[in-house]
């Protein structure tokens, strides 16, 4: 009689609690989801002056206080090309990473609370050599720096 | 329902570090397979990393965050046992959430 309940108890068991009580009807999947909306214009484009434009307008200044770190000068593989950015810039809001010569320039973006380090590192995709660009949003203001790296062998797997 | 996310949150001085491994293919959709057919792009769009309730980053992804996408970054504050929750969700509105306890 009270099989149903235990299926779902079973089944239940290797879920999270936010599927299970998703499943359940209790909460909204879309609700635990991130809010805020994906910048799909500025992912979109191919140059530095229409990737400013679809983040928010503004001229980059370029800035010895933008770092690269834990970043190679020759990429063995495109495919996974570590990135690290950190920003010494007052107020930065944000940490965004282009790659010139990739099909669409901009890869990432992250946006940095305050109380958050404004330093952050990941991996990207590298279709050959290219300028890289670490661009901050800092107090309405944007800071570039650039830093040219090698691929042996291209990131785009085709 | 893809893969966990392997996190790790540790304090580093008086900064809790966070490093993330998370599972995803990442296409970008200009690669082609063995018979030449175009895969379609999948990819993970945004990421959103929460301590205890509190937002502490939030990222947006193109096509070009590598398959399997690793990122770290630390934030003030935070002690051992708080909660450290990551959220994705990619352009088929597929979404997976991981938590990890600081330590």
């Amino acid at each position: 009689m009270d099989r149903h309940r235990r299926q779902a108890l079973k089944s239940g068991g290797g879920l999270s609690l936010v599927a299970l009580l998703a499943a359940a009807g209790w909460i909204d999947p879309a609700a635990a989801a991130p809010a805020e909306a994906w910048n799909k214009a500025a992912f979109q484009t191919h140059d530095m002056d229409s990737t400013l434009k679809a983040l928010g307008d503004g001229t980059p200044v370029p800035s010895a206080n933008v770092v690269f770190f834990s970043t190679p000068d020759i990429a063995e593989n495109g495919a996974v090309v570590p990135v690290g950015i950190t920003s010494k810039v007052p107020n930065t809001e944000s940490i965004a990473i282009l790659v010139e010569k990739n099909p669409n320039m901009l890869a990432a973006l992250f946006e940095i609370p305050t109380g958050t380090e404004p330093a952050i590192t990941t991996r990207v995709k590298m279709r050959e050599t290219s300028n890289v660009y670490a661009l901050v949003k800092a107090g309405g203001n944007y800071y570039v720096t650039s830093k040219e790296i090698k691929v042996t062998l291209g990131g785009c797997g085709g | 329902m893809p893969d966990p996310m392997k996190i790790r949150a540790n304090l580093v001085g008086d900064s809790t570090e966070v490093k993330v491994l998370m599972s995803h293919e990442m296409d970008t959709g200009l690669a082609k397979d063995s018979s030449g057919k175009v895969i379609p792009a999948w990819f993970i769009q945004k990421v959103t990393v929460l301590h205890n309730d509190q937002q502490v980053l939030y990222a947006q992804w193109g096509t070009a965050v590598s398959k399997n996408p690793f990122m770290s970054f630390k934030f003030k504050g935070g002690a051992k046992g708080d909660k450290v929750t990551i959220t994705w969700v990619d352009n088929h509105n597929e979404t997976r959430t991981d938590s990890a306890v600081v330590g």
